[in-house]
């Protein structure tokens, strides 16, 4: 044992010790992966600045403690759950509802199912033992990273979500993560997607809560993507203000396959998303988006590794942060190529726009390349709105503050464009439009 | 009855004087032609019309229609009547032509407390006067100038300018960057525009413009004020002699 040698534990540190201690056995199956995941958090701590992954997301300074876990949800958290998820309804997806990290199927659309579709729920999967879940769980993206080895120390429940190869689904299925807001509490949420080859779906998770609550989020979702299947996923992070929210995805994708990510973040207080993408198969084109709006004292970290083991993969990263009041922005990327990896063509950008004086945005790309024989590249740029181009619409009648609107709605498109669900990509440049309303 | 009027302007960019006390009268529905050396104080005076920002104005007074213009934002200069069609038009990418030109037009109707177009009927104006100025429709669709050489930027100028039905049109520089070809398409354009409502100060270097968009009245502008004033056939003595006697004019 280290545990000499590492700094006094936080008081977050010491309640997530006793809440494993208070939980143990209570949790819905997985004992051993949960127990080894708690020992790698024992071991490291919550993650600080002087990890290179989290160096501008210091989490042991940002969660100042730790909730209790979320009691499932009462009928009135229920109740409030009701409209969870209706910003998304031009999208018409089947909504699959959870409550406070509870998976509810009344409120959740899961009558009619298109042939070759199953979901299911996280904690009934664990607490029966099924293989076909605990086989896969962790080690979708392998990662020892501590806030994917909370989640698994704690899970509670989240959905299971399997599309049988040669399946086509009609609707985007919608996971709407509702926090209902009763007491401070915390949510350890994780899914599993398995999409069978040439199999299309797309998943819309949406998370939302109370804005006066104050609550911590530990979302995290494995998708198996098989050969030759099309997946969209599409992540809209609107939690309330008083949030902590940290989320890991860790994708797989298979050969010939598409892979659409994006992320669309306005709110929580804290928001850290990570993406681990492992390109495994040849051929495969995927395009990893996201768009993030902040102001106040907001701090938004989207940090992406996408890993090449398979060569002739396309990959396009574009990400667009708006940046106001006093608010931070992290976007940490890497894409790394590894040495079987010829013919991968991958680009990055990532560009911040400030609009005050004391917003900052932090850019770290990162390149790792160990083929000879691949075009990779990343472009950050972090600056102000431009005074000619604003000068321009102006003189044209437009008021400074419609001009700005114009611009940054500009700005953020070029991210959001990249959606290919017409409906979803109107519904977020709404977003948008509705978040400029709010600028003072 | 005047419908510009510029006293004794002054005006610092940089810190640097550049317009030295200029006076000049436009008449409603008049064409007034500024010409010019290089560094005279042209674009200075095209830009601090508009209002940009950074141009200090350190003495003197703008009206438009009798109307203090120098205390309006660029905004609402451009809601009262005032158009500048750029020397470089601008790439806005992101923003299509058709949002930035319907924006644009709807803003200043707002402020003068006029309705909104209905979309049908601004689609069809568009159409039109694109039409008119060989704009194609999938040009419309592009981002602001985005992809435009140089003429279909300058082109672009005057649909915005037709669109918004302007009382003062300041063209800068509009031949520059012109072939023969485009410089008839965007005369034209102009001179449908010319009325006894609307008076425009065309500001060039060369003559040649002048041959397309015939002026009523030649100013020389040297070292920041008007040093001469005449009628058209001013625009040819120039061209004949050059600019070297008013700047001799100045330095001696």
């Amino acid at each position: 044992m280290n545990a000499e040698i590492r700094p006094i534990r936080t008081a977050a540190e010491t309640a997530l010790s006793v809440a494993n201690a208070t939980a143990k056995g209570k949790l819905p199956g997985a004992a051993a992966a949960r127990e080894s995941a708690f020992k790698r958090f024992e071991t490291a701590g919550l993650p600080h600045r002087r990890v290179e992954e989290w160096k501008y997301t210091d989490l042991r300074a940002l969660m100042r403690d730790a909730k209790p876990l979320a009691p499932p949800p009462d009928a009135a958290a229920k109740a409030r759950a009701k409209n969870a998820g209706a910003a998304l309804a031009a999208v018409e997806g089947r909504r699959i509802v959870l409550v406070d990290g509870t998976f509810v199927p009344e409120l959740s659309e899961l009558a009619g199912l298109e042939a070759g579709l199953t979901i299911r729920s996280m904690a009934q999967a664990l607490a029966s033992g099924d293989a076909a879940v605990t086989g896969r769980l962790g080690r979708v993206v392998p990662t020892d990273d501590v806030a994917v080895a909370l989640n698994t120390a704690f899970m509670g429940d989240g959905v299971v979500i399997e599309v049988a190869a040669g399946a086509a689904l009609t609707r985007p299925l919608h996971l709407v993560f509702f926090n209902a807001g009763g007491s401070p509490a915390a949510v350890f949420t994780r899914s599993l997607a398995v999409i069978g080859k040439g199999a299309r779906a797309m998943l819309i998770e949406s998370h939302e809560g109370a804005a006066g609550s104050d609550y911590q989020v530990n979302t995290a979702l494995e998708i198996a993507v098989a050969d030759e299947a099309h997946v969209d996923h599409i992540k809209i992070t609107g939690e309330g203000a008083g949030s902590l929210h940290v989320s890991s995805l860790m994708a797989a994708i298979g050969a010939q396959a598409r892979f659409n990510e994006f992320l669309f973040t306005t709110s929580a207080a804290v928001v850290r998303n990570q993406l681990f993408v492992h390109f495994k198969g040849e051929g495969t084109v995927a395009g990893i988006r996201g768009a993030t709006m902040l102001n106040g004292k907001q701090h938004v970290d989207t940090t992406l590794v996408a890993d090449h083991t398979a060569g002739a993969c396309i990959s396009r990263e574009v990400f667009k942060t708006v940046l106001d009041g006093e608010s931070r922005g992290v976007f940490h990327g890497k894409i790394i190529v590894q040495q079987g990896a010829q013919k991968t063509d991958a680009k990055m950008s990532a560009h911040a726009l400030l609009l005050s004086e004391e917003a900052e945005a932090d850019s770290k790309p990162e390149l790792e390349i160990f083929a000879d024989d691949v075009q990779c590249g990343h472009g950050a740029t972090t600056g102000a709105l431009d005074e000619d181009l604003l000068f321009y619409l102006k003189a044209r009648g437009i008021p400074a503050k419609e001009a700005e609107a114009l611009m940054i709605q500009a700005f953020v498109g070029e991210a959001v464009d990249g959606i290919e669900h017409a409906g979803l990509r109107d519904t977020l440049i709404e977003h948008v439009a509705a978040w400029l309303k709010t600028r003072s | 009855m005047a419908l510009l009027e510029i006293k004794n302007l002054h005006v610092k960019v940089d810190g640097k004087q550049i317009l030295n006390g200029l006076n000049l009268t436009v008449e409603k529905g008049q064409v007034a032609a500024i010409m010019g050396p290089n560094g005279s104080g042209k674009s200075t005076l095209a830009h601090v019309l508009a209002g940009k920002s950074d141009y200090e104005v350190t003495e003197g007074t703008v009206l438009l229609n009798g109307e203090d213009l120098l205390a309006l934002s660029p905004d609402e200069r451009a809601a009262k009547g005032m158009f500048l069609a750029f020397q470089y038009p601008i790439e806005i990418p992101g923003v299509a032509t058709m949002t930035f030109l319907r924006t644009a037009l709807n803003a200043q109707r707002k402020k003068r407390g006029e309705e909104e177009l209905s979309p049908p009927e601004f689609n069809r104006r568009v159409f039109d006067m694109a039409k008119k100025l060989e704009i194609d429709r999938d040009m419309l669709r592009r981002g602001v100038n985005v992809g435009f050489s140089g003429g279909e930027k300058k082109r672009n100028e005057i649909l915005q300018m037709a669109l918004l039905e302007p009382k003062l049109c300041v063209l800068d520089e509009t031949d520059s960057g012109l072939d023969i070809d485009a410089l008839k398409v965007v005369s034209d354009g102009v001179n449908r525009l010319r009325s006894p409502e609307r008076s425009f100060v065309v500001i060039t270097h060369y003559q040649r413009l002048l041959d397309y968009i015939v002026p009523d009245v030649v100013h020389v502008l040297s070292r920041g004020r008007i040093v001469r004033t005449g009628g058209k056939e001013l625009a040819l003595e120039l061209e004949a002699q050059g600019y070297a006697q008013y700047q001799d004019e100045m330095a001696s």
